[in-house]
């Protein structure tokens, strides 16, 4: 009888339970979207033009692409602020590789640029990696220093100005890396997707993902569960190098150029799509599909202010911050209820 | 109570008929208790007892589910969260409440800074600082940081803000558990002193011998309940020992099975050491249950995370099967069929906000591999197969582990170590903190994986469960294995000389 009375309160709650599991910070992200489009709609018939929308989501490529790195460094519990650096320093490393012309077949040559910008890209991740875990310095301070570092390198290599790419043949060849699209889709909107399904897959169908989501949730579970904690928070870092990487990789072709200034504060921007993604800062839930979301509201916003006329495209960093603070403002809300 | 409780003056806190519950269990029965003006009153349990909870309550952090408690023979309520300082008690926690990169003066007088026209005013803080020191004749210097004291030190500081605070009634948990002999007698000249000038103290220990050399009287909690209050002097170790775990044996442990004396010794501990533990050496069975007991901070764990490979070892060897295992690394040990289940579920044992599968499968992941992909549905078979072996028992498999109850989360972590087919299984406080009909489960849970073979180590404090589980029985005190007891010798008294420090092994 005890048995009886038991099940049947255990039934009770797991009725409620079921719309509750329903986990509204998963979808509150794409909610968000929705809502920005109806917006957008009323205030510009023009912004909800397939085109428009196209736009916007090509310029949002470096950011999302980044930001679907940054989602594993952020779930394994750390934080990379060198990103927007790490993207100046690997792409004038990159244009630089191309103008010394050491292979005279531009194809050849781009395929060289294109693996050494990867290998750089992973090295960069490394350094951050290994600096966090072996080095044992608080994320935010070692990538603070390697984010001076890399800035500072590229300044140097460009001696303050920029570096252009020089060679027209490489150019042409390179163009539609940016420019050209794949059964008429933008080519940096097939990437990002690309990006995000292998992100997706890696975070949530593979060990080394469930992993990452276990010591960003609890690194003493991880470790007590005989995880190599350190191993798998330096992955994250390269991880999140490889995707500046293939940032740069869209990059390069859009203007053939860098400079000191390439990328500069890219990171809080990467941050901020990842948070409002739904990526709790403090780690162990990642959402890959939801930091893509994240990127495109961010552009999105940007986008509605220039259609609209009733508020200045002068206060768009002023509405980013905004948006990040309300974020996490309803994130919190949603946790509390559930 | 007793009839000298009516003729007792100056009874200056007493808590009448207190009862507490933690979620639905119940800690504490309906307590009394009494502490007189300028007494030094010790408090003494077995872990579990309720020792801590009543200190919390009589401290105003934790408030009772029932019952009362008088200050000067007022019925109060206390403020919570150290408020009840405003009164006159103050609690001096194990672990201290100082901030390292404050000085001593700043500390004492931290969240109440004296202030001269809005102005910090060091120069009489310093003063002040000075003058309690030297009452407790304790010679650290007012500027010194508390980051750069001995423990000892920072214990006597501590001190000194209980007594700046005018504190009347001062509780001491453990005081002496990280001091040498030397500073216990310092120490204890202090609290000496203070009571001859009217302060009263509650003295929180596990050490027998200093509970007698200092009290006036002791009271004995035993299982939640008031068991007996007495002049110190009318009571000796082995009497308060006795006190302590007087109780009877129930029949919630499965029977013994006792291995062959020649079979196979799969786990060698040879002379380990780490930073707290000292020279422990011994030696497990296939199909054995080895229990260790010994105080909260006797360095059982340490041991064992050093065993597991989760703690480096600073000396010694630990071979698995005649293979050596390398020090401070998880795998070699896992690899070898030994897995260590911590006693902390809740943050060291599950990811709280995962489901059950997730947790299952986190240390063996890489049975549900293929190429690299995660394998759903043999995640969710191990699951299924997991919940009908150990009866986990929710009616929403996606629950999240936060949301499972203690016996449920326990059972799900046994799952998930057992889960990597270890043949060595060091268990710590299998039973913490859950319900009596899940213990029993858990219990015959142990005994039937020794009788499969496997060997298994349980570390407890709760001595039946020690007592009703293993055959043989290693008891550590102060980082020191100091006894191995067999057969009839493990019961409750001989395991609390060991564990008091009132008897030792020969050979250690």
């Amino acid at each position: 009888m005890d048995m009886s009375v038991n099940e049947e309160s255990l039934q009770a709650t797991s009725h409620r339970r079921t719309w509750r599991d329903i986990d509204l910070r998963a979808v509150a992200p794409f909610a968000a979207l929705a809502l920005l489009l109806i917006v957008g709609a009323i205030v510009n018939p023009n912004f909800i033009g397939l085109n428009n929308l196209a736009n916007v989501a090509t310029r949002c490529a470096f950011i999302a692409i980044i930001a679907v790195g940054a989602t594993f460094v952020i779930s394994a519990g750390d934080l990379d602020l060198s990103v927007g650096s790490m993207v100046a320093f690997v792409a004038s490393l990159m244009i630089l590789f191309m103008n010394f012309g050491v292979i005279a077949d531009p194809a050849l040559m781009l395929t060289a640029a294109i693996v050494f910008a990867v290998a750089a890209g992973a090295a960069c991740g490394l350094a951050n990696g290994l600096i966090t875990t072996v080095g044992r310095i608080e994320p935010f301070i070692a990538t603070l220093g390697t984010m001076g570092i890399y800035r500072g390198l590229t300044t140097w290599l460009s001696q303050g100005g920029a570096i252009t790419l020089r060679e027209p043949a490489i150019q042409e060849l390179y163009r539609p890396a940016y420019f050209g699209s794949i059964l008429g889709v933008p080519v940096p909107i097939a990437i990002i997707l690309a990006v995000t399904a292998v992100a997706a897959f890696i975070l949530y169908r593979t060990r080394y993902g469930r992993h990452v989501v276990a010591v960003g949730s609890n690194s003493d579970v991880a470790r007590y569960s005989g995880i190599a904690v350190n191993r798998v928070r330096t992955i994250a870092f390269v991880i999140q190098g490889l995707c500046v990487a293939i940032a740069v990789l869209l990059y390069v072709p859009r203007l053939g150029s860098t400079s000191a200034t390439t990328g500069i504060l890219w990171e809080l921007q990467a941050i901020t799509a990842v948070v409002v993604g739904g990526t709790a800062l403090k780690g162990g839930a990642g959402r890959v599909w939801g930091t893509i979301c994240g990127a495109f509201i961010l552009e999105l916003v940007g986008n509605i202010m220039l259609l609209s006329n009733f508020i200045s495209e002068y206060l768009i960093g002023a509405m980013q911050g905004a948006i990040i603070i309300i974020a996490m403002l309803v994130q919190r809300s949603l946790v509390r209820k559930s | 109570m007793s009839p000298e409780t009516a003729e007792a003056a100056g009874v200056v806190l007493e808590a009448r008929r207190i009862s507490k519950s933690f979620s639905g269990v119940q800690v504490l029965f309906s307590v009394n208790f009494e502490l007189r003006a300028g007494e030094i009153h010790a408090l003494m349990g077995e872990n579990g007892a309720g020792k801590s909870t009543l200190v919390k309550i009589l401290s105003g952090f934790e408030q009772p589910t029932s019952g009362e408690i008088l200050l000067d023979g007022k019925l109060v309520t206390l403020p919570p969260n150290g408020a009840a300082e405003a009164l006159g008690i103050v609690i001096i926690h194990q672990e201290f409440n100082l901030a390292e990169h404050l000085t001593v003066a700043e500390s004492l007088f931290l969240g109440r800074e004296v202030t001269r026209f809005g102005v910090l005013d060091r120069k009489f803080m310093r003063a002040e600082a000075r003058r309690v020191l030297d009452l407790l004749g304790c010679r650290v210097d007012a500027n010194a940081l508390i980051g750069s004291l001995s423990i000892a030190e920072k214990q006597m500081v501590e001190i000194a803000k209980a007594i700046s605070r005018d504190a009347r009634i001062i509780f001491m948990d453990e005081p002496t558990a990280v001091l040498s002999r030397e500073e216990t007698n310092f120490l204890f000249r202090q609290v000496r002193k203070l009571r001859d000038q009217g302060t009263s103290f509650v003295f929180v220990s596990h050490k027998l011998d200093e509970v007698i050399e200092l009290s006036d009287r002791v009271t004995v909690l035993r299982d939640g309940q008031w068991v007996k209050t007495a002049p110190t002097a009318m009571l000796d170790g082995e009497s308060i020992a006795q006190l302590m775990v007087g109780r009877e044996m129930s029949s919630l442990y499965p029977a013994k099975t006792e291995p062959d004396v020649d079979e196979e010794i799969v786990l060698r501990v040879d002379a380990v050491s780490t930073d707290y533990v000292s020279d422990a050496s011994f030696e497990v069975r296939k199909g054995e249950i080895l229990g260790f007991s010994g105080m909260i901070g006797s360095g059982r764990t340490e041991l064992m995370e050093a065993i597991a490979g989760l703690r480096p070892r600073l000396a010694g060897e630990v071979v698995i099967r005649g293979e050596a295992v390398p020090s401070g690394d998880v795998h070699a040990a896992n690899r070898r069929g030994l897995a260590y289940m911590t006693k902390d579920r809740k943050a060291k044992g599950l990811l709280l906000n995962s489901g059950m599968a997730a947790n299952l499968t986190l240390q063996s992941l890489d049975q549900h591999t293929r190429l690299g992909y995660l394998n759903p549905t043999s995640e969710a078979a191990a699951l299924e197969k997991a919940r009908r072996r150990f009866d986990i028992r929710v009616r929403d498999g996606n629950v999240v582990a936060r949301r499972m109850s203690g016996g449920n989360q326990q059972k799900l972590l046994l799952a998930k170590v057992m889960e990597t087919e270890p043949d060595i299984i060091i268990i710590d406080e299998p039973t913490r903190g859950i319900d009596v009909g899940t213990k029993q489960q858990i219990y015959h849970f142990i005994s039937a994986l020794a009788r499969d073979g496997r060997s298994i180590i349980v570390v407890s404090s709760e001595m039946p469960e020690v007592i009703g589980l293993c055959t043989r029985v290693a008891v550590m005190r102060e980082g020191r294995i100091v006894g191995m007891l067999e057969g009839d010798e493990i019961s409750e008294q001989e395991i609390m000389r060991y564990a008091a420090g009132l008897k030792r092994m020969a050979a250690a």
